[in-house]
C-alpha cells in the first residue's frame, strides 16, 4: 500500500514537486473559518516560492494574509468566484498586477473540464479523511457538510493533497472524494473554525423593509403559476432571501404544495422546509450552517452534489437547468435588468457571482430582491460599475416600492397584476429613488483593469477597474 | 450669529447623521460621508442653506454622515444649531 500520510504541509509540498509559477487550488466550504489556505500559503512562502497562481472557489476576509503574499510576489495571480470586501479592497487598490479572474460556480468546473483552466496542486480541506485519502466533509470537529466545489479540483488537478484534522482508519465508508484522486494526506492541528462556517449573511433579516420585500417575492412566486407540486427552488443566503423562503414556506404549507427540490447553498431553514414536506430533496453544493451539516449527514434525502452537476454550462443538464425559481441579491441594477454583485457603489470589489448568473440563466423565474436604496445610494443606476449577470436572464426585480418585470416577460407581469401585486417599470422605480435620494453623481473608475469577470460560458462579460480613491 | 456653545444632534445609525457644532473663529464645515463622492456637493449645499437661515457666521460644523437624506441632514443640523443657541439664553 502506498503511504500517503506525510508529516507536514512542507513535506507534502516537497513530495508534489512544487515549483515557482504553479497553480494551487482551494475550496471554500469552511468559509470565513478556513485555516487551510493560509497554512499552505505560509509554507509555500517559507520555501521561498514565487509567482504562484491561486485558484480558489472563493476568497473570504479570513484570507487577508494573501495581501502580504501578493506584496512579496509569492502570489502573482488570483482566480476565484467570490471575493470578500477585505481582500477585495486591496485588489481594487491595484496591489496585483495581473487582473483577477472571476468565474461563476458553474464556470469554474467547466473551465477545468474543457481545459481552459489548469490546477497543478489542489489542497482539499478535509474535515475527515482516512489514511488513503477517502474524504468526507460530514464528520469531524471541523465538519462542513458538502464538499461540492472540491470535486472538480480533486479530479482535474495534477496532484491532490488532503489537509485534515480528523484522520480516520482505512477505509472510511461514507466518503465523498475517493482515494483514487488523492496523492497525499497531511494531518494538522486544526483546518478551521467551525463557528466561521456560518458567515454573517446567513441570518433572517429583522429589517421591516426586508420582510415586506420577502412577502412580496413569495406572493409573486405564488402568482407566477410555478408554485405547484414538483416545484423547485433556490435562494441565496442574504437576509431578505432567507425571509422570502420563510414566507414561501407559509404559502406552501397552507396550500399543501409538495415541491421536488431545493438546491445550492443549504441553510437550516431549507432543512426545516424539507422536513415539513415542502421539498422531497435537498441538492447541496455547500452547507451554510451547522444545521445543514447535521442534515446532510443524517438525512438520505439531503444529497451532496458537485459544483459541476450544480451549475456547469458544459453539460446539457445541470441542476440549475431544472430550477423553477431562484431568489438572488444585487448591489446595483440597471434599467436593462443587468445585475452587479461584484462591486459596491464605489466600484470596490466586495463579492462575486458565485452561483448568481448560473442560476439566473437556468431558472424559469429569476427574481432579484433588493431595497430601492441603501444609505442614500439608489439601487438602480444608469451605468453600473460591473455587470455580473446579464439582464436577459433576470425576470423580475422586487423592491419595497413595487415589482419591476423584465419587458420580455409580458405574461408574468399580467399574472402579478391579476393577483393585485404592484407592478411598476424599472424606470419609475429609478425615478422614485432619485426623488428621495437625489441623483447621485456618476462615478467612473478609470484606472487600469484589476479584474476580469468571466461569464459562465467563458466569455468576458465585464472588467473591473482600479478604484480612484 | 456665532456658535458659542457645543451641541449635537443625530446618531451614527445607517441613514442618519451625527452633527456636532462648536465655537470657532470662522465658519468651518467638515463633512465625513461614505456617499461623499456621489452627494458631497448636495450635502454641503443643504448645510449652507440651513446655516444661512440662522445667520450663522462662525462655528465649526462637523457632520459624521451615514448616508442620510437631505431632509434628515436639514433636521439634524437645525436641531444642533437650535440646541447650541438655546443655551445662550
Amino acid at each position: 500500500m502506498n503511504q500517503k500520510v506525510v508529516s507536514s504541509i512542507t513535506e507534502a509540498l516537497h513530495r508534489t514537486e512544487i515549483k515557482d509559477g504553479m497553480t494551487l487550488s482551494f475550496h471554500h466550504h469552511l468559509r470565513n473559518g478556513d485555516y487551510v489556505l493560509n497554512l499552505v500559503m505560509a509554507a509555500v512562502r517559507e520555501l521561498g516560492l514565487k509567482d504562484m497562481t491561486i485558484n480558489a472557489s472563493a476568497i473570504f476576509d479570513c484570507h487577508l494574509p494573501l495581501v502580504d503574499l501578493i506584496r512579496d510576489n509569492t502570489v502573482t495571480a488570483l482566480e476565484c468566484n467570490y471575493m470578500g470586501a477585505l481582500v477585495g479592497r486591496s485588489i481594487s487598490a491595484g496591489i496585483l498586477e495581473k487582473p483577477v479572474i472571476f468565474r461563476t460556480h458553474g464556470g469554474r468546473p467547466a473551465d477545468l473540464e474543457r481545459g481552459k483552466a489548469h490546477i497543478d496542486i489542489a489542497f482539499i480541506a478535509a474535515p475527515t479523511t482516512d489514511t488513503q485519502g477517502n474524504i468526507s466533509g460530514k464528520y469531524g470537529p471541523s465538519a462542513c457538510g458538502s464538499l461540492g466545489y472540491a470535486f472538480s479540483d480533486a479530479r482535474y488537478a495534477d496532484k491532490v493533497v488532503a489537509v485534515t484534522d480528523n484522520l480516520a482508519p482505512y477505509p472510511l465508508t461514507d466518503f465523498s472524494i475517493p482515494e483514487t484522486e488523492v496523492d497525499y494526506v497531511v494531518p494538522v492541528e486544526q483546518i478551521g473554525d467551525p463557528a466561521g462556517i456560518v458567515s454573517g449573511t446567513t441570518r433572517i433579516t429583522r429589517d421591516p423593509i426586508g420582510l415586506l420585500m420577502a412577502d412580496m417575492a413569495a406572493e409573486a412566486i405564488s402568482a407566477s403559476g410555478l408554485l405547484q407540486d414538483g416545484f423547485s427552488f433556490q435562494t441565496g443566503a442574504g437576509g431578505a432571501s432567507l425571509a422570502a423562503a420563510f414566507a414561501l414556506e407559509k404559502i406552501m404549507l397552507r396550500e399543501g404544495i409538495r415541491g421536488s427540490f431545493a438546491s445550492g447553498g443549504i441553510t437550516s431553514q431549507l432543512v426545516d422546509m424539507q422536513k415539513k414536506g415542502c421539498f422531497e430533496t435537498l441538492l447541496d453544493v455547500q452547507c451554510f450552517d451547522l444545521g445543514a451539516v447535521e442534515s446532510i449527514r443524517d438525512n438520505p434525502q439531503h444529497r451532496e452534489i458537485s459544483a459541476s452537476r450544480y451549475a456547469s454550462p458544459c453539460t446539457d443538464d445541470a441542476v440549475v437547468d431544472s430550477l423553477d425559481v431562484v431568489i438572488l441579491g444585487a448591489t446595483e441594477v440597471d434599467t436593462s435588468f443587468n445585475v452587479n454583485v461584484h462591486t459596491n457603489s464605489q466600484g470596490l470589489i466586495m463579492g462575486g457571482s458565485g452561483g448568481h448568473s448560473d442560476t439566473a440563466a437556468g431558472a424559469k423565474l429569476a427574481i432579484i430582491i433588493a431595497p430601492l436604496m441603501r444609505a442614500r445610494i439608489p439601487l438602480i443606476v444608469d451605468h453600473m460599475h460591473t455587470i455580473s449577470t446579464p439582464g436577459e436572464t433576470v425576470d423580475m426585480l422586487v423592491t419595497q416600492y413595487g415589482i419591476a418585470v423584465n419587458p420580455n416577460q409580458v405574461e408574468l407581469a399580467d399574472r402579478l397584476r391579476q393577483n393585485r401585486l404592484k407592478v411598476i417599470s424599472v424606470e419609475e422605480l429609478q425615478e422614485i429613488a432619485e426623488n428621495i435620494c437625489g441623483k447621485p453623481k456618476a462615478l467612473k473608475n478609470e484606472g487600469r483593469i484589476v479584474a476580469e469577470v468571466h461569464y459562465r460560458d467563458g466569455s468576458i462579460i465585464d472588467t473591473i477597474r482600479q478604484a480612484c480613491s | 450669529m456665532d456658535i458659542k456653545r457645543r451641541a449635537s444632534a443625530g446618531t451614527l445609525e445607517s441613514s442618519d447623521v451625527l452633527i456636532s457644532v462648536r465655537p470657532a473663529d470662522k465658519l468651518i464645515l467638515k463633512i465625513e460621508s461614505p456617499v461623499f463622492a456621489q452627494y458631497g456637493e448636495q450635502i454641503e449645499k443643504v448645510c449652507r442653506e440651513v446655516l444661512a437661515a440662522f445667520n450663522i457666521t462662525s462655528g465649526e460644523i462637523h457632520l459624521q454622515d451615514q448616508g442620510a437624506l437631505d431632509c434628515t441632514i436639514k433636521a439634524r443640523l437645525e436641531t444642533a444649531v437650535r440646541r447650541s443657541l438655546s443655551q445662550d439664553d
